[in-house]
């Protein structure tokens, strides 16, 4: 009964560590989710005359994948964003963060190109406004332009079938039930 | 001689490290002329914000790629008139209450807070309640005449002692 006492607060701190260890100290809650999409105008990588606003996918559930041909997680996530786009599920725009046109240009043409087409923020100042701390970063983006969910490094196939895919099946069904 | 000399100077060198530490944080990254203004407004709004990228470093100190278009961005709004209120409010929506090293008090907070602080008054609660409960324990005892007389015997022993 004495170390009764004791023994329940060294389980309490020993379950509270037990959660702190399960956790990634670099995936930080972004206060984007649930709020409108920052809106941008930015040339597109592949023909920089033409230019590219969040506002166009208006009406449509689309991923924007943050990447660069300098970030190394971005390349071994790549082969995973072009088997995603050949499914077909939901369209992918890349966001081309502080990179050189050139080198991304060369990047997409080696690993092939899983994206509608790909932005680019030059300046970082696009990534900024997303709150871009660590790419890869992806963002599901729904038809009233929100963000609904967030990926902060790799999507994984994990990631991929249990949050983005049954958000964006969900996303569509309440678009069409509209 | 020589050796003294030496040590002295690495000493004296010693000495300048923060000095080119600091002179290399203001360096500016823009081609405007360096406001001594807005660049000690910047230092010290930035030790007051986290690194996201290397998370145990101020905004200041960092030299990530993403603490320099950070410090850029807030010198741009620095010198466009912006109070320091809007500029952290600006920073927090984009990546959260996380790059305040200062988080603000809400109910959300207030165990980071103010849960010291209850440890503190609760430890002291239960020393308390354990001295009193210790010192409920004693109980006085009056000297019986033998133990008296012999505390006597032992005094006057000590006394002769340190007058020999």
């Amino acid at each position: 009964m004495r170390y009764l006492i004791p023994l329940i607060l060294f389980g309490v701190l020993v379950a509270f560590l037990a959660i702190g260890l399960g956790r990634d100290p670099h995936e930080v809650p972004s206060p984007l989710i649930n709020k409108a999409a920052p809106s941008f105008k930015l040339a597109q990588l592949k023909d920089p005359s033409k230019s590219f606003t969040a506002e166009e996918m208006r009406g449509r559930v689309w991923l924007l994948n943050v990447w660069a041909s300098w970030c190394i997680s971005c390349r071994d996530e790549h082969p995973l964003l072009i088997e995603y786009a050949r499914t077909g599920a939901v369209p992918i725009y890349g966001l081309n963060y502080k990179d050189r046109p050139e080198d991304a240009l060369g990047w997409l043409q080696e690993l092939g190109d899983p994206y509608v087409l790909s932005v680019s923020d030059l300046d970082g100042r696009v990534g900024i406004d997303y709150g871009v701390y660590g790419a890869p970063e992806t963002y599901l983006i729904d038809q009233q332009g929100v963000i609904r969910f967030k990926q902060i490094g790799a999507v994984t196939p994990d990631v991929w079938t249990k949050n983005i895919l049954p958000l964006v099946q969900e996303l569509n069904r309440q678009g069409t039930a509209k | 001689m020589k050796l003294l000399s030496r040590i002295l100077l690495s000493l004296v060198l010693l000495t300048f490290i923060p000095a080119f530490a600091v002179a290399q944080l203001r360096r500016p990254t823009s081609n405007n002329p360096p406001d001594p203004a807005v660049e000690e407004r910047l230092t010290k709004l930035s030790r007051e914000l986290r690194c996201l990228v290397c998370q145990n470093e101020t905004l200041a100190d960092s030299r990530a790629d993403l603490a320099e278009d950070l410090r850029d961005e807030i010198r741009d709004q620095i010198r466009a008139g912006k109070s320091d209120q809007e500029i952290v409010a600006f920073l927090t929506q984009r990546y959260g209450d996380f790059i305040l090293y200062r988080p603000p008090v809400r109910p959300k907070t207030y165990l980071l807070w103010f849960g010291p602080f209850i440890l503190l008054l609760t430890g002291l609660a239960i020393l308390f309640r354990y001295v009193k409960r210790r010192r409920d324990l004693i109980e006085e005892e009056p000297l019986s005449v033998a133990d008296h007389r012999r505390a006597e015997e032992l005094l006057r022993a000590s006394s002769r002692k340190e007058t020999a």
